[in-house]
């Protein structure tokens, strides 16, 4: 088998998803990263090792909130191996600038100290930096810094932080981060008033939190002059841009390097507090300093998903959809990272989904907690989709109507678009009501419903729930809508391809090679991918928001034909004919009607490089050309049904998933496998949060998970094999591709819900509150008077 | 910290440290030796990225400390593919079935799998789920991999 044999299974999903004359794209093409990351020769951050390297490990304050009298590092500087211990008063005041690119200088965001100055806001906040020979000795030191803490009131419910007494900082009262509204409810509120049934409730979200199987690292290396970082990120670009602002420096003395990153799901996408300690410390240590994060941390200072939200869908009698509304409340903790206000308005326009309803609104409120800091993770306002969901599957047992007919009756079709929902979402190039049917096609739903009867009369407890989502993927606002890639032909005839990248899982280097050989037309192996290294690489976005695919595809795309215009010339000159008489093709540019008469792009590339007499300036030297794409649409917009069936033990509450179908549109596919990874990786993490991950904190804000034994990572012994249904809507962009990281995530949670209140639909228990536990579900059982044995 | 003198074999050489009494396998192999192909997730003896063979049997090398190694047998991600390079049957499968995407957790998956089909050539699906429950994979769902291993399978009974 050669390197891009395709798999036996791809030969089905291949055409539809294959360009016109696309030889790469597609396929289910082997991925290029495989070699190295099965070998261990990959390249994570902690496998950097720099001559002199010292290591950093963080003392962190144990009370959610606490006064800090002082700090006495005295035995700590004393201990072997130390080379230095910081504190606030060292490293904060050399900060010049603390923005993220994304959010710009502007935008009314929370504090965000380096290390906690007088006062520390959660049970993990940062309060010193060990510098030491080694980690081990590093954490010895640690543990001899000495800080007097006064034990403060915290406050830790978030829900009850705008009417606490406790301010968790002095600039944000009433803990308010940032409230955002739509229009304003007279609409919504004619609508309800009007309404044969008004659908409401209360939902409420635990808090998750990403963890990457690599937790985040930086090594940082100043040589005088230059600042050398090595980075578990998502985004190079964006730690150098922030690196040169935090410290004054001018960017091109910063370089970021980074090949592989462990997993990131949003946790990674902007360089948080304790990379800032690195960063300001690395010109005051003696050697290039490195900071891993232990697990303990990872788990301590993030937090994402936690908010709850009253969610309101009125009705006419036959189910048609009248208005909707959410009031939505999300917990920031104490250092949210980057400004995580904006996301929340999200939750509120996109609640109305993929359903025609013609009035809405909502408002969305971010409040400060004495806890981790919010941090973005994979479709950040999936709550959206949870509320909405769950609440039409209530709505639809209180009409007296199939949760499926129900939704049918309201759903958004191809049709239908254009379709601006009420909020101002322009929906467009997607199709929920098809994906809809053809994952409920997949089940077999009708037959679904008679199995599930018959196994009720045995005492066996079967239930399906769908979920369906419209999503916006690959933003075109100014920082992420733009992205550039420079490509290069060497006279050996192999073409390198420079461009952002950020991978980390997404394949970036296998479709980027795909794309680069179908847009120049040559062997996929002749392509070398190069990201993740700012020396080298144009600036980026990196990967997030679900961008990657229909950004890179059109920056590859650009550069191709840039380079081809270029090759173009060289040939008309190098055979003394007109650009309009030369084709290129299969790596060669020819003269038209003469096939002796070409040359290799290779040649062509020795051709520029010798410069021979006569040769134009602007073709002689390296044959390389860059291009940039810019995204024409504000966003383009995926689609997807998630259909889950789940068997519930009422005796024990264990819920077992027996199939999870995931009907996607995200349009042509650039390699099948890749897609199909990023469904199912976001997928389990949805069931995991659904059913299985918490994060907690008791009363007084001491985090009760610190370990992977507490915070339940879904194994490969809970998880269903996941069947895909794909339909290929193009959007109006490169290739037609749009996003597909983040959708799985989104999806599936509401599906396992309501498949869960589905199966136990004999006891009419309702589910409002994640995650479904099995404890959850005995109690659910018993305060519905269910008392064990046959019902 | 008094040192103490450890030999070893990893990966078919043999090794000889001073190490303190407190240094994990993993810190070992990774900082001492090089070998930074076994990851550390966790550090706890749950996500299994560490896992090696040590005498053959799978481990989690962030739980064993170096001294306890001392006249072992330790087979590393770096010791799985052929000396001309070519991939394990193990290795091979995971990448014909998709069965990584960020690869931090791979060489603990490459490592459990070999030591997996080892012992039972033949595993049901139950048996390959539970075998495979002590690693966390935090990308992929699981997909690949479990077809990974009915592949490799499969694979090692014609002959690898």
């Amino acid at each position: 088998m050669t390197e891009t044999e395709p798999a036996p299974s791809a030969a089905a999903a291949s055409p539809a998803s294959a360009p016109t004359g696309a030889r790469y794209a597609g396929r289910r093409v082997r991925r290029l990263e495989d070699a190295r990351l099965l070998t261990g020769r990959g390249m994570f951050v902690d496998d950097v090792r720099r001559p002199g390297m010292l290591h950093a490990c963080f003392v962190r304050s144990p009370f959610a909130r606490a006064r800090i009298n002082s700090i006495d590092v005295c035995a700590a500087l004393a201990s072997p191996g130390v080379r230095a211990v910081f504190t606030a008063a060292d490293l904060n005041p050399d900060v010049r600038e603390s923005w993220y690119t994304q959010d710009g200088p502007k935008v009314p965001d929370s504090p965000r100290p380096p290390l906690a100055d007088g006062e520390a806001r959660f049970a993990g906040d940062p309060v010193a930096m060990v510098v030491a020979t080694d980690r081990y000795l590093a954490e010895d030191a640690a543990e001899l810094v000495e800080v007097d803490y006064e034990p403060l009131d915290a406050v830790v419910d978030f829900r009850e932080a705008l009417a606490s007494p406790v301010q968790v900082h002095a600039s944000r009262p009433g803990n308010i981060a940032g409230r955002l509204t739509g229009t304003p409810p007279d609409a919504v509120e004619a609508a309800c008033a009007g309404a044969a049934h008004v659908a409401e409730e209360t939902f409420r979200q635990q808090m998750h939190t990403p963890s990457p199987m690599e937790t985040r690292g930086i090594v940082a290396e100043w040589d005088g002059r230059e600042l050398t970082i090595w980075s578990s990120t998502q985004n190079p670009h964006e730690v150098r841009a922030f690196t040169a602002r935090l410290l004054g420096i001018p960017p091109e003395r910063v370089r970021v390097i980074m090949r592989d990153t462990g997993g990131a799901f949003g946790l990674k996408v902007v360089p948080g507090r304790e990379e800032q300690c690195v960063l300001l410390a690395a010109r005051k240590v003696a050697g290039p300093l490195k900071w891993i994060e232990d697990r303990r941390e990872n788990l301590l200072c993030h937090q994402a998903r936690h908010e709850s939200g009253r969610a309101r869908i009125a009705f006419a009698a036959d189910g048609t959809i009248l208005a909707a509304s959410i009031d939505h409340l999300q917990d920031m903790g104490a250092y949210p990272t980057p400004w995580q206000v904006g996301p929340g308005a999200a939750v509120g326009m996109l609640f109305p989904g993929p359903y025609r309803v013609p009035v809405a609104t909502w408002t969305s409120t971010s409040v400060h907690s004495n806890t981790a800091g919010r941090v973005p993770y994979r479709g950040p306002w999936q709550f959206e989709s949870l509320a909405r969901e769950v609440l039409l599957d209530i709505a639809a047992r209180d009409l007296g109507i199939d949760p499926v007919e129900l939704r049918r009756r309201n759903l958004l079709s191809r049709d239908d678009l254009p379709w601006t929902n009420p909020n101002g979402m322009p929906y467009d190039h997607a199709s929920p009501r098809e994906t809809f049917e053809a994952a409920l096609a997949a089940l077999g739903y009708d037959a679904f419903r008679a199995e599930q009867r018959a196994a009720r009369a045995h005492g066996r407890y079967l239930g399906v729930g769908t979920s369906s989502y419209l999503e916006p993927t690959t933003s075109g606002q100014p920082y992420y809508g733009s992205e550039e890639a420079t490509v290069r032909v060497d006279p050996s005839g192999r073409v390198t391809v420079f461009f952002t990248g950020g991978s980390s899982g997404n394949s970036l280097e296998t479709t980027v090679a795909q794309l680069a050989a179908d847009a120049l037309g040559i062997e996929f192996d002749l392509v070398e991918p190069v990201q993740g290294d700012t020396a080298v690489t144009p600036a980026g976005a990196g990967t997030g928001g679900s961008r990657s695919g229909s950004m890179t595809a059109g920056a590859v795309g650009e550069a191709a034909r840039a380079l081809l215009a270029r090759l173009t010339a060289l040939a008309a000159h190098r055979f003394g004919v007109g650009e309009d008489e030369i084709e290129v093709a299969d790596g060669r540019a020819v003269v038209r009607g003469r096939p002796g008469v070409g040359a290799t792009f290779g040649e062509l590339a020795a051709y520029a490089a010798a410069a021979p007499p006569g040769l134009p300036e602007h073709l002689a030297g390296v044959l390389e050309a860059s291009g940039r794409h810019t995204t024409p649409a504000p966003m383009l917009w995926a689609n997807a049904t998630h259909v889950c069936v789940v068997e519930v033990d009422v005796a024990t509450g264990a819920v077992t998933i027996l199939r999870h179908i995931v009907g996607e549109d995200v349009g042509p596919m650039i390699n099948p496998d890749v897609v199909e990874g990023q469904i199912a990786g976001g997928t389990v993490q949805g069931i995991g949060g659904a059913l299985l991950e918490r994060q907690a904190y008791d009363a007084d804000g001491n985090p009760l998970v610190t370990t992977l034994l507490d915070y339940l990572i879904p194994t490969a012994a809970e998880v269903p094999l996941i069947e895909y249904v794909h339909l290929e809507t193009p959007a109006p962009g490169p290739g037609g591709y749009k996003g597909v990281g983040e959708g799985g995530a989104i999806g599936a949670p509401p599906a396992v819900v309501n498949a869960v209140v589905d199966a136990l639909s004999p006891f009419g228990v309702k589910i409002t509150e994640l995650p479904v536990t099995p404890a959850a579900i005995v109690e659910l059982l018993a305060a519905a008077g269910y008392q064990g044995g046959h019902h | 910290m008094a040192e103490w003198q450890v030999r070893m074999v990893v990966n078919g050489q043999a090794v000889e440290q001073a190490v303190e009494p407190r240094l994990t396998l993993a810190d070992l192999l990774r900082d001492r030796l090089g070998l930074t192909g076994t990851h550390l997730g966790c550090e706890h003896g749950v996500c299994g990225a560490c896992t090696v063979l040590v005498d053959g049997a799978a481990v989690r090398s962030c739980l064993m400390f170096a001294v306890q190694a001392d006249g072992r047998e330790v087979t590393t991600v770096e010791g799985v593919a052929a000396d001309d390079g070519t991939l394990s049957p193990v290795q091979a499968a995971l990448r014909d079935c998709h069965g990584l995407q960020c690869g931090f957790c791979s060489p603990g998956f490459v490592m459990t799998i070999t030591a997996l089909l080892r012992d039972n050539p033949d595993p049901s699906d139950e048996e390959i789920r539970e075998g495979l429950s002590g690693n966390l994979c935090r990308c992929t769902g699981y997909q690949g991999i479990i077809a990974a291993v009915r592949h490799a399978a499969s694979a090692l009974a014609n002959g690898g």
